[in-house]
C-alpha cells in the first residue's frame, strides 16, 4: 500500500461517512466507501472493509438507518441514509474539527523564534 | 443518550449474533460483487478485477472481527470462546481435570471449613440483639472453680440495685448438672436437663420466647406459681412441636409445673454458657430460696449504651468489695467482700481458642499454598506439553494478552469447579460438626456456612486460580517462538529453565509441608502429653450413673440407702467396687474452706478455695484414686462434732509442711471441726492441663455435710456398657422413680475436658497429611518428568556403561538435593514460627528436637519414596529403545 496515504485518525472515518450519506442521500456501503476515496482524491488510506464496523457504530447510536433494498443494477443491498440526529451529530462534529484544524493550522504555523 | 441507546444495542446484538452475522456476511458479498462489476467495467478480466476488489476491500475477517467488536461486547464473546475451548481440553484431558479438582477441592474444602468454625466462634457477633453490650462478670481468681466464680444472690440483687453502668443485670444457677430433674408422668421417669435463672435472664440477654412469654414477677418469688420454659430441641422432641402447648402444665420432680412459653430455636444455652451441655428447660429462680446457699449464681450483664468496658469495670472495682455475702449476716464480710472482673462475653466465650483458632486458620492457608504450588506444577508440566501448541497461536496472531487471558480462564475454570466440589465436602463436614456435642467447644452448634464463607470461598477459589495459573500462562505465553518450534527437548536451554522453575516451585513445596508437619508434630506431642498426665485417678473400666433416692433429709436413712446400692450393686457380676460421690472430676464442681483448728485469718492470711466432694466408703477405689496415708471412710463415720475429712496431698503440703496430716484437726467452713483420716493422691479436677488445686472429701453419711446428688461410680474388668442393663435393674428396684439416667463410662469426661485440643490436633494433623502427600505428588511430578525428558540421555549413559544401580542413585541423589533444601528452608522456618504457638503447647518446647527430627525424618522419607518411583523407571530404560526414539 502507499505510505504516502494518510492514516485516518481515531473517529474521523465516522463523521466521513456521516457527511457523505448527508451530501448523496441514500447508499450503500461500497458505494460510501468509494465516495470518500474520490471525495479525498484517493488521499486516504482506507481498507474499504472497515467501513462496516463505522456504519454499525453510527446505527447503534441513532444516527443512521439501514434497509435492505435493490441497487440500479438489480443487486440486493443494505442502503443508508442519515437521521436528523444524525444531521444535528454532523454539525456539532463539523464544527468542531473545523475549529481543532484551524487550531492546528495557526500552532504548525509558528515561526521557529517563537514571536508571541 | 446516543451511549445508553448504543449499550442496548450492544447487548441486543450480543445476544442474537448468528443473523447479524449473516446479515454482514451478505453485506460483504454485495460489497464484493459491486466492486468487481465496477472493475470488470473500467476493462480489467474478471480474474483481475476480483483480485483488485479483495485488496481494495482489506482482509475480510478482520473487517468482520471489527464490526463485531464494535457492534457487540466483545469482552463477553472472547470469554465464551474461552470457555469452550477450555472445557473442550479439559474434557480431552480427563485424568489431569480430574487429579488437578480433587486437590483443589481438599484445599479449598478444608479452607471453607476451618474458614467457618473460626467465623462461627471468632467473627460473628453472638446472637443477640446488641451482643456487644453483653459482659460476663465473675471473680478475678476462679481457682476455687466454680464457687469461686460466682455470687450469692445478695450480692447480685445490690450490685443491680447499685450499678449506674449497667441496664440490667442478671444470672444463672451455676451448678446445675446434666440429668438433675425427673419429668414424671406416663411410664417411668425420664431423666431432663433443667437450668435454673433468674427471672430477667431472658430479658436481659435479648431472647423472646418463640410462643408464649418470659416468666413474670410473680413466678420468680417464694410461694410463686411453678412454671417453666421449654428449649426449642426439647419442645419438639418431647411434645412434638405441639403449637398449643403453652398453659398446660406438666409434673416435674412431682410438682404440676405450667409451660409459659418456648424459646426460640437460635437459642442454646450450652452453645454459649456451657460448652457441650444440652439444657432442656429453664425455671425461674426464687432468689429468697437460695440466699443462704453461698456463691451460686453466674452473673451476666448488659451494659447501657455509651458505657465502655473499662468504666463499667472501674465502677465494679468500686462498688463489688462492699457487696454482703449475705445481707443477714454483714459479720461474714470480716475479712472483706466480693471483687469482679468484666468480660466481653463474646471475648470470655471464645477468646481462649483465639489463638488456636488462627493457628487452625494459617494451617489451612498454607495447605492452600501447598496446593496452588502444586496445581501450577502440574500445569507447567501440561505446558511443556502445550509449548508448541501456543507457540504455533503466537505465530498465527494471538497476542500475549489473548493467551495468558485464555489460560487463566483455564484456572479459573479448575477452581471453581474444585470451590464447588469443595463447598460439598465442608458441607458435610460442618453439618457432622454441628452436631458434635463431645467437643467441648462453645458456639459449635451455630455452625453452618452463610453468606460470608460464600464470599470467602469465591474470593480464594479466585485468588487462587490467579495464584497457580499465572506463573503457567507467563511461562507459555512469554516463550521464545523459534526456540519453542524447534525445540526438541533435548537438554535445550528453554527445558532447562523450565525445569528449574519447578524444582523451585517444589522446593517451596516441600518448605511448606514442612512447616505445617512440624507444627502438627509439637501439637501432637502436646496431646500425647496430656493423655499421659497422672490425672490421679482411673478413668479406664470405670463409669458411673447418677442414682435417685428419697432420704426425706436424714443422714442416718441416706446412709441406708446408699448402703443398700452399694452392697446390691457390689453383687452383679462383673462389679469389682462401687462407691458414690455427689460430683465427679472433671465435671460440675463446688467449693468450701479448710484450715487447720484455730487458723487466724486476719494474721495468717486467707486459705484458697478447696474442692468438695462429699463421698461413701469405696468411692476413692472405685474411681482409682490413691489413698497415700490413712484410710478411706467407712460407713460409721457420722460423728456430728468432729466430723471426718480426706484431703489431698496440695493441701496437706500446706497446712501441715513436713507433718503427718492424718490425725490433725481441720475446721470446714470456717465452723465444723473434722479429723483428717486420710490423703489421697492430687486429682486433676478441671482437665489434665490444669494443676490440681485444693481437694477435700467428705463423708455422706454425716449430717452436717450435705451432699447435692449421688453418682455412683462402679469399677469392673468388663466394658462399662455391658453392665448398664444390670445396674439399672437394681437402682430401680430399691427405687421405682430412678429415671433412666446416661450411663457414662468416666473416660467420657476425660475425653470430653481434652476434646478442644482433640479437635485441633485432629484437624492440623490432617492438614499435614495432606500437605505431605501434595508434596510427595510435587516431588514425583518433577522427578517423572525430569526423567522422561533424559530417557535418550540415560539411555546413552547406559550404553556407556553406566550400571542400573549408578543410574538409580543419580535419580535418587536428585530428588534428595531438592528435598534436603525444602527441609531446610522448612525446618528455619518452623524454628522461628513455633514460638508463636507455644502457648498452644503442653509440656513440650517450641522447638522440641524430638519433634523437628521425627517430623525431617518423616518427610525425608516420604521425599525418597516419591522420588524412587521414576528412578526405578528410569534404570529400566533399555538403551536400545531409548537412542532409537525420539
Amino acid at each position: 500500500m502507499g505510505e504516502s496515504k494518510l492514516d485516518l485518525l481515531q473517529g474521523t472515518l465516522d463523521l466521513m461517512v456521516l457527511q457523505t450519506l448527508a451530501a448523496i442521500g441514500t447508499q450503500h456501503g461500497y458505494g460510501i466507501a468509494r465516495r470518500i476515496e474520490q471525495a479525498s482524491g484517493d488521499e486516504v488510506l482506507l481498507n474499504q472493509g472497515t467501513i462496516y464496523a463505522s456504519l454499525v457504530r453510527l446505527q447503534q447510536r441513532g444516527w443512521i438507518d439501514a434497509e435492505w433494498g435493490t441497487s440500479d443494477n438489480n443487486r440486493k443491498a443494505k442502503f443508508y441514509s442519515i437521521t436528523r440526529s444524525g444531521r444535528r451529530q454532523l454539525e456539532k462534529d463539523a464544527a468542531y474539527w473545523q475549529r481543532l484544524s484551524d487550531v492546528m493550522g495557526r500552532v504548525l504555523a509558528m515561526s521557529p523564534e517563537g514571536n508571541l | 443518550m446516543s451511549t445508553l441507546r448504543r449499550a442496548l444495542a450492544r447487548v441486543r446484538s450480543f445476544v442474537s449474533k448468528p443473523p447479524l452475522d449473516a446479515d454482514l456476511e451478505a453485506e460483504i458479498a454485495a460489497h464484493i460483487e459491486f466492486a468487481i462489476e465496477e472493475n470488470i467495467q473500467r476493462g480489467m478480466t474478471p480474474l483481475e478485477a476480483r483480485r483488485k476488489a479483495f485488496i481494495h476491500f482489506g482482509g475480510v475477517e478482520t473487517a468482520k472481527y471489527q464490526q463485531r467488536e464494535s457492534r457487540g461486547i466483545m469482552r463477553l464473546d472472547i470469554l465464551l470462546q474461552d470457555l469452550r475451548y477450555t472445557l473442550r481440553t479439559l474434557g480431552r484431558d480427563r485424568g489431569f481435570t480430574l487429579v488437578a479438582i480433587l486437590i483443589l477441592a481438599l484445599g479449598i474444602g478444608a479452607n471453607i471449613a476451618v474458614f467457618s468454625v473460626v467465623n462461627t466462634l471468632l467473627l460473628r457477633p453472638l446472637p443477640f440483639p446488641d451482643s456487644q453490650q453483653l459482659v460476663r462478670i465473675h471473680q478475678k481468681d476462679p481457682k476455687g472453680g466454680e464457687s469461686s466464680m460466682t455470687y450469692s444472690t445478695d450480692a447480685m440483687l445490690s450490685f443491680q440495685r447499685q450499678t449506674q453502668s449497667f441496664q440490667q443485670v442478671t444470672g444463672y444457677f451455676a451448678f446445675s448438672t446434666p440429668d438433675n430433674a425427673k419429668l414424671m408422668g406416663n411410664g417411668q421417669p425420664q431423666p431432663i436437663t433443667g437450668m435454673t435463672v433468674a427471672g430477667n435472664f431472658f430479658p436481659t440477654l435479648g431472647v423472646a420466647p418463640m410462643l408464649g412469654r418470659n416468666f413474670s414477677a410473680e413466678e420468680a418469688v417464694k410461694n410463686g406459681r411453678p412454671v417453666t420454659l421449654l428449649s426449642y430441641p426439647f419442645w419438639k422432641r418431647q411434645f412434638g412441636a405441639n403449637p398449643g402447648i403453652v398453659g398446660q402444665t406438666i409434673n416435674l420432680d412431682g410438682t404440676q409445673t405450667t409451660i409459659v412459653g418456648v424459646l426460640p430455636g437460635t437459642f442454646d444455652f450450652g452453645a454459649v454458657f456451657a460448652p457441650g451441655a444440652k439444657v432442656d428447660l429453664y425455671s425461674p429462680a426464687i432468689l429468697s430460696d437460695m440466699e443462704d446457699w453461698g456463691n451460686t449464681m453466674a452473673l451476666v450483664g448488659r451494659l447501657k449504651p455509651g458505657v465502655t468496658l473499662g468504666q463499667a469495670q472501674a465502677e465494679a472495682d468500686f462498688i463489688f468489695p462492699k457487696l454482703l455475702f449475705n445481707d443477714k449476716h454483714p459479720e461474714w464480710n470480716r475479712n472483706g467482700g466480693y471483687d469482679a472482673r468484666l468480660f466481653d462475653l463474646k471475648n470470655y466465650v471464645s477468646g481462649k481458642l483465639r489463638q488456636s483458632l488462627i493457628f487452625l486458620w494459617s494451617a489451612v492457608g498454607m495447605i492452600l499454598l501447598i496446593v496452588c504450588v502444586n496445581l501450577s506444577n502440574l500445569l507447567l508440566a501440561r505446558a511443556a506439553a502445550r509449548a508448541k501448541e501456543f507457540a504455533m497461536r503466537t505465530a498465527l496472531g494471538a497476542g500475549r494478552g489473548r493467551i495468558v487471558r485464555q489460560l487463566l480462564t483455564e484456572s479459573l475454570v479448575l477452581s471453581l469447579s474444585g470451590a464447588l466440589l469443595g463447598l460439598g465436602m465442608a458441607f458435610a463436614v460442618i453439618a457432622w460438626l454441628a452436631h458434635q456435642s463431645s467437643i467441648a467447644l462453645p458456639l459449635l452448634s451455630g455452625l453452618r456456612i452463610d453468606g460470608a464463607a460464600l464470599a470467602w470461598t469465591l474470593f480464594i477459589a479466585v485468588s487462587a486460580s490467579v495464584l497457580f495459573g499465572l506463573a503457567p500462562a507467563i511461562r507459555l505465553a512469554s516463550g521464545n517462538l523459534q526456540a519453542v518450534l524447534t525445540d526438541s527437548g533435548l537438554g535445550s536451554g528453554q527445558s532447562k529453565r523450565h525445569e528449574f522453575v519447578r524444582s523451585i516451585l517444589v522446593v517451596s513445596e516441600i518448605a511448606l509441608a514442612c512447616v505445617l508437619l512440624v507444627g502438627a508434630g509439637l501439637l501432637l506431642r502436646s496431646f500425647l502429653r496430656v493423655l499421659d498426665v497422672d490425672l490421679g485417678f482411673e478413668p479406664s473400666r470405670a463409669a458411673a450413673i447418677g442414682v435417685s433416692y428419697d432420704d426425706g433429709g436424714s443422714s442416718v436413712k441416706r446412709g441406708v440407702i446408699l448402703q443398700q446400692v452399694i452392697q446390691r450393686v457390689e453383687q452383679i457380676p462383673g462389679v469389682e467396687t462401687a462407691g458414690i460421690s455427689d460430683e465427679l472430676p472433671m465435671s460440675t464442681n463446688r467449693s468450701w474452706g479448710i484450715a487447720p483448728k484455730g487458723w487466724d485469718y486476719k494474721k495468717q492470711g486467707l486459705l484458697p478455695d478447696t474442692f468438695l466432694y462429699v463421698v461413701t466408703p469405696g468411692y476413692l477405689h472405685s474411681i482409682g484414686m490413691r489413698i497415700v496415708a490413712g484410710r478411706d471412710f467407712t460407713w460409721d463415720d457420722t460423728n456430728k462434732d468432729m466430723g471426718a475429712v480426706i484431703i489431698n496431698e496440695t493441701v496437706a503440703h500446706h497446712i501441715w509442711p513436713g507433718q503427718d496430716a492424718v490425725g490433725k484437726i481441720a475446721e470446714i467452713n470456717g465452723g465444723q471441726l473434722a479429723q483428717v483420716i486420710g490423703v489421697v493422691a492430687d486429682v486433676h479436677e478441671t482437665n489434665a492441663e490444669t494443676a490440681a488445686g485444693w481437694q477435700m472429701y467428705l463423708s455422706q453419711t454425716a449430717p452436717q455435710f450435705g451432699p447435692v446428688g449421688a453418682n455412683l461410680v462402679i469399677r469392673t474388668k468388663l466394658p462399662p456398657a455391658s453392665l448398664a442393663t444390670g445396674v439399672m435393674t437394681v437402682l430401680r428396684e430399691i427405687n421405682p422413680k430412678q429415671p433412666a439416667n446416661e450411663f457414662k463410662p468416666i473416660q467420657m469426661l476425660v475425653d470430653h475436658a481434652s476434646s478442644p485440643r482433640r479437635f485441633f490436633v485432629m484437624l492440623v494433623a490432617s492438614f499435614a497429611g495432606l500437605g505431605l502427600l501434595l508434596a510427595a505428588l510435587g516431588i514425583y511430578g518433577v522427578i517423572s518428568y525430569s526423567v522422561t525428558q533424559r530417557t535418550q540421555e540415560i539411555g546413552i549413559r547406559m550404553a556407556l556403561g553406566a550400571t542400573t544401580s549408578q543410574v538409580q542413585f543419580s535419580v535418587i541423589a536428585k530428588t534428595l538435593r531438592l528435598a534436603l533444601f525444602g527441609i531446610f528452608v522448612g525446618a528455619a522456618v518452623s524454628f522461628f514460627l513455633s514460638r508463636a504457638i507455644a502457648a498452644l503447647l503442653f509440656n513440650t518446647a517450641p522447638s522440641d528436637p524430638l519433634t523437628f527430627a521425627a517430623m525431617v525424618l518423616l518427610i525425608g522419607t516420604v521425599a525418597l519414596l516419591a522420588g524412587y518411583i521414576p528412578a526405578r523407571r528410569a534404570s529400566r530404560i533399555n538403551p536400545m529403545v531409548a537412542l532409537r526414539n525420539n
